[in-house]
């Protein structure tokens, strides 16, 4: 491996390309790399992966990712990094990398490269399977990777099979129902600056399997005992990595504290590159197994039944190991042995993270000393440590710790990154909780950036030894149980969960065919669903309220064109279109004639208004049906809905066309001459061509359908043209329109134009409980015909006393626009007893009106109907406008100008 | 993400569906329900613990409604069946350790 220079809290250090970082750091003599989050205690290296609870670190180069443990990144030449106290920061820039996500179905999917998904990954080949095979490490084999063992070359065939696909840096978030994962593979982060340019940082795999094999493999744990969070104190497997594969060369004399033959088996390791072992302590009676053999013949002291009660460090050593305290579990007698590293090793944690994703409980092993999962089906299989094959003689004891009194256990740590201690626990367990769920809520512990992979065993274990509730009585992990782990199993960054979905592309963007004619008259634009509408057109130097005054003022004296493209069109066909549009609207469509419109309302079964609209008949059996913009989806899936699952005799097609047809409203009193101009087919006056009139004509020879529907209550003609000539047309009415200085107008001017006629938006004048009558339109409602929602009118709650009613309301100050969502209460009325005043409803649209010269504005008021004249208090802030409610029609009662 | 096996389509991931509740739930006739039963109609489903008939709509594929039995504690899927159609029974209860897998 190549020398490569890197930094770390500003200093400059060596290492080699691709070790872990943690690696380096430790041969460079940093033991202590960073002090705890809330006490403050100097903490180095524990662990060799995603476990790591101490060594977090932040990024300086690069993306600048915070909160990575440094036992997982691999170094290459110039990464800088920072230490963290526990709490990282977000980056201050923004993150140009790329992140993409892919979908995968493959027969088996192993999770894990060690030996036994490896193996697994080779039977499920035999019987013909494709297989990919997914592992967070950078490089295949699992515990052989760290021991420097190469690969058996039956295992690397296994590799180079052609119907296998590994992948490295590969790790499995999550596991969900029918066998589907998620994982994420870092492409580039170990590259550095050598990384290709286009290459996405993360990809995110969404990953179908027919069967899946979980080898995760398992943690090592500590054990519990006084001062176990001191620099120098490590896993007995992350120690002996460190030393005999990655050169660290910083521990003369060690102590190793074990439960298991693994403590054996790192020992010797450590001894055999030059650390001298002051003896191995091991909580068990007895040990017999090869390794045990071989320590004793390389000279390594062995006491049983002794384990590490207490450490110490010296003035001088950063608060680094320099002596550690042993008790026999016997005799209590304790004794002190100098040592600069504790290997401990209190047996292997498996990995049941992804198992209990979906809801499999892990079992309790005694002979294991852990929770395992041993699962066997055609979708489902569980091998390696997770199943309990530890491809060695462990031979555990279940042990976590010794007795530790009051004062020790408040330096006995369980989770490190928390800086929660066994004294944490005791107050929980004393304080009545007894189970492990709201002792990790109550203790903190398990919650921290590694999400309790170190302390959700000991937690169980020191629970054991708590007993419940009492000191004395033991209980078995069994019963205990584990706690349940949700994804993501390691931390992701939120952006690579977006991937590409980001900024522009965070959601599609809808645009009418006319929407850079509005870019370049400098519309300002607001956001209508996934829609872009214009909201007004300022003139240079003109506020929005200037501008909106004047566009009113125009489309109510001369001439004004909006955009209407955005309405939700649906084309409906079939010799039953007719009849299906009486039973989803409130009023009647089977009798409208040819070539006329009909404002109708629909409603849900509950008799609540849903959506409203003019549709048009086309044909016979053609009709045109408009929803609002931003509801045209919900209404096309309710008709579909009842089509399919209630009405299937019902011959009708509904088809979406609303990005078919442009809409352009042309609206005012001088409309007709300006259209008329344009227009030879057809006759425009008054007579020839009547309110909700719908008539063929050609402009250009474009054809066009026109068709008299006002939303402003003005004079107005609605030109239906194909999404394509929209823009010409639109050009064509603009030029055309220069004489009468004819102005565009936005969905701002809209809103005051049709506020003023009492023209409802659903969704913005509802709240989901209107019903027709609540919203004073009894006159829509059909006593003739069934319709959807009709039953429900009966109901007595939908006609007691106290419901919401749509009406006008006009504020006591003419100028004072009082603004939406505003509640209302009663005048003078006092506040009841528990200090409230209560509401009587609340404004649901709110204008100027330059042409009533006042403001007004529409309600919800319980009752509001039969209240009219009624001054309403509306308290803002701390002041209150007074208010009387009015009819919500607040212009043109008579409707002489929509049907001049 | 449960896996969803649309009848006209095959198997397709969750998020291409909508849920439409349970199916099965015949609309009465308007004018010979009573108030309550009406009322029973529009709100009250029967939300078992195990094997349930509900109804879906692929709306981000082929937009047609169909049934399918789910199971809400294992989410187990079922046999998916047109609407108008015979109902499937409903599969055996299994309740083992991972059968949601």
């Amino acid at each position: 491996m190549s020398e490569i220079t890197f930094s770390f809290d500003d200093k400059l250090y060596q290492g080699r390309k691709g070790e872990p970082m943690a690696a380096a750091l430790l041969r460079n003599g940093l033991l202590c790399i960073t002090n705890s989050t809330y006490h403050g205690r100097p903490r180095g290296v524990v662990g060799l992966g995603v476990e790591e609870p101490n060594a977090i670190v932040q990024l300086v180069s690069g993306t600048q990712e915070s909160m990575l443990p440094a036992t997982t990144i691999e170094l290459y030449d110039g990464l800088a990094a920072r230490s963290l106290t526990g709490i990282g920061s977000l980056p201050e820039i923004r993150d140009e990398a790329r992140y993409d996500k892919t979908n995968r179905y493959v027969d088996t999917l192993v999770i894990g490269a060690g030996l036994a998904g490896i193996t697994a990954a080779g039977e499920h080949l035999k019987s013909g399977h494709e297989v990919l095979l997914i592992d967070d490490q950078p490089g295949p084999g699992g515990h052989l990777r760290h021991l420097g063992i190469e690969l058996p070359s039956s295992l690397r065939d296994v590799l180079a099979h052609k119907n296998l696909v590994y992948l490295c840096r590969c790790t499995a978030l999550g596991l969900y129902d029918q066998n589907y994962v998620v994982a994420i593979e870092r492409r580039s982060d170990h590259l550095g600056n050598a990384a290709p340019d286009k290459r996405a940082r993360i990809r995110v795999w969404h990953i179908r399997a027919d069967k899946i094999v979980l080898a995760p493999g398992a943690f090592q744990r500590s054990l519990i005992f006084a001062n176990n969070d001191r620099p120098g104190i490590m896993l007995s497997h992350a120690a002996a990595t460190y030393v005999a594969k990655h050169g660290v060369r910083i521990f003369k004399r060690a102590v190793v504290s074990t439960v298991d033959n693994q403590g054996y088996r790192d020992a010797i390791r450590l001894h055999e590159n030059g650390v001298e072992i002051q003896g191995i302590y091991d909580a068990r009676a007895t040990a017999i197994e090869p390794s045990v053999d071989a320590a004793r013949k390389a000279g390594i002291p062995i006491h049983f039944r002794t384990t590490v009660l207490d450490t110490s460090s010296e003035p001088g050593s950063e608060g680094a190991l320099r002596n550690v305290t042993i008790q026999h579990l016997d005799t209590k007698e304790t004794f002190s042995v100098p040592a600069d590293l504790l290997a401990v090793s209190g047996g292997w944690t498996p990995i049941v993270d992804l198992a209990t994703h979906i809801g499999i409980k892990p079992q309790w092993s005694e002979e294991h000393a852990a929770f395992l999962v041993k699962h066997s089906s055609t979708r489902l299989q569980t091998v390696g440590m997770l199943s309990g094959d530890f491809g060695g003689n462990d031979d555990p004891t279940v042990f976590f710790g010794p007795m530790l009194d009051s004062e020790k256990s408040r330096d006995a740590y369980i989770d490190l990154q928390r800086d929660a201690t066994l004294y944490d626990l005791h107050r929980a367990v004393v304080a009545g909780l007894n189970s492990i769920e709201h002792i990790k809520r109550y203790t903190t512990i398990g919650t921290a950036h590694d999400q309790g992979k170190t302390s959700g065993m000991l937690t169980i274990g020191a629970l054991c030894q708590l007993g419940d509730g009492t000191l004395n009585k033991k209980v078995s992990p069994a019963d205990v149980g584990t706690l349940s782990f949700r994804p993501p199993y390691v931390p992701i960054p939120f952006v690579a969960l977006a991937g590409r979905e980001r900024g522009q592309l965070s959601d599609p963007i809808r645009l009418t065919p006319i929407h850079q004619w509005h870019v370049e008259a400098g519309g300002v634009f607001e956001d209508v669903g996934q829609w872009k509408r214009p909201w007004y057109f300022p003139k240079p130097g003109e506020t929005m309220d200037e501008a909106v005054r004047r566009e009113c003022f125009v489309a109510r004296n001369g001439v004004a064109m909006m955009d209407a493209s955005t309405l939700g069109k649906i084309d409906i066909q079939g010799p039953d279109a007719a009849v299906f549009l009486d039973r989803i609207y409130t009023n009647v469509f089977s009798s409208l004639p040819v070539g006329q419109c009909r404002y109708g309302l629909m409603c849900k079964t509950d008799g609540i208004a849903f959506d409203d609209g003019v549709t048009t008949r086309l044909g016979e059996n053609h009709f045109l049906m408009t929803t609002t913009t931003g509801g045209a989806a919900r209404v096309l899936a309710w008709l579909e809905e009842w089509l399919q699952t209630e009405w299937p005799d019902l011959k009708v097609y509904c088809t979406s066309v609303t990005e078919h047809v442009s809409t352009i409203a042309l609206v005012g009193p001088k409309s007709r001459q300006l259209l008329q101009a344009l227009i030879k087919d057809i006759d425009l006056s008054k007579d020839a061509f009547p309110f909700m009139h719908s008539r063929q004509a050609s402009i250009d020879n474009i054809p066009v359908r026109i068709a008299r529907i006002s939303f402003s209550g003005e004079l107005a003609f609605e030109i239906n043209v194909d999404w394509g000539y929209a823009r010409h047309l639109w050009e064509r009415l603009w030029n055309l329109g220069q004489p009468y200085n004819i102005t565009a107008y936005g969905t701002e001017t809209m809103h005051v134009l049709r506020a003023e006629k009492g023209y409802i938006i659903v969704g913005q004048d509802t709240d989901g409980t209107q019903t027709p009558y609540d919203l004073n339109m009894s006159w829509i409602v059909s006593k003739k015909k069934e319709f959807l929602g009709k039953r429900s009118f009966q109901l007595p709650y939908l006609k007691s006393a106290g419901r919401l009613q749509l009406v006008g309301l006009l504020p006591e100050k003419q100028d004072e626009v009082i603004p939406e969502g505003a509640y209302l209460t009663v005048l003078n009325e006092r506040p009841n007893n528990q200090g409230k005043t209560p509401h009587v409803g609340y404004v649901t649209s709110s204008y100027y009106s330059p042409a009533i010269g006042r403001a007004f504005a529409l309600a919800l008021i319980e009752d509001g109907l039969s209240r009219m004249g009624e001054i309403l208090a509306v308290p803002i802030g701390k002041k209150i406008l007074n208010a009387t409610i009015c009819d919500s029609v607040f212009i043109d009662k008579e409707n002489t100008r929509r049907d001049s | 993400m449960i896996y969803i096996p649309c009848p006209y389509c095959g198997l397709r991931n969750e998020t291409e569906f909508h849920y439409g509740a349970e199916a099965g739930v015949a609309y009465p006739d308007p004018n010979s329900v009573t108030d309550s039963e009406w009322t029973k109609y529009l709100h009250i489903r029967s939300n078992p613990k195990g094997w349930h008939a509900e109804r879906w709509v692929h709306f981000a594929g082929c937009g047609r409604w169909f049934n399918l039995w789910r199971n809400t504690i294992t989410h187990e899927i079922g046999p998916a069946y047109l609407p108008f159609t015979p109902q499937p029974t409903s599969p055996a209860n299994n309740n083992q350790e991972g059968s949601r897998s």
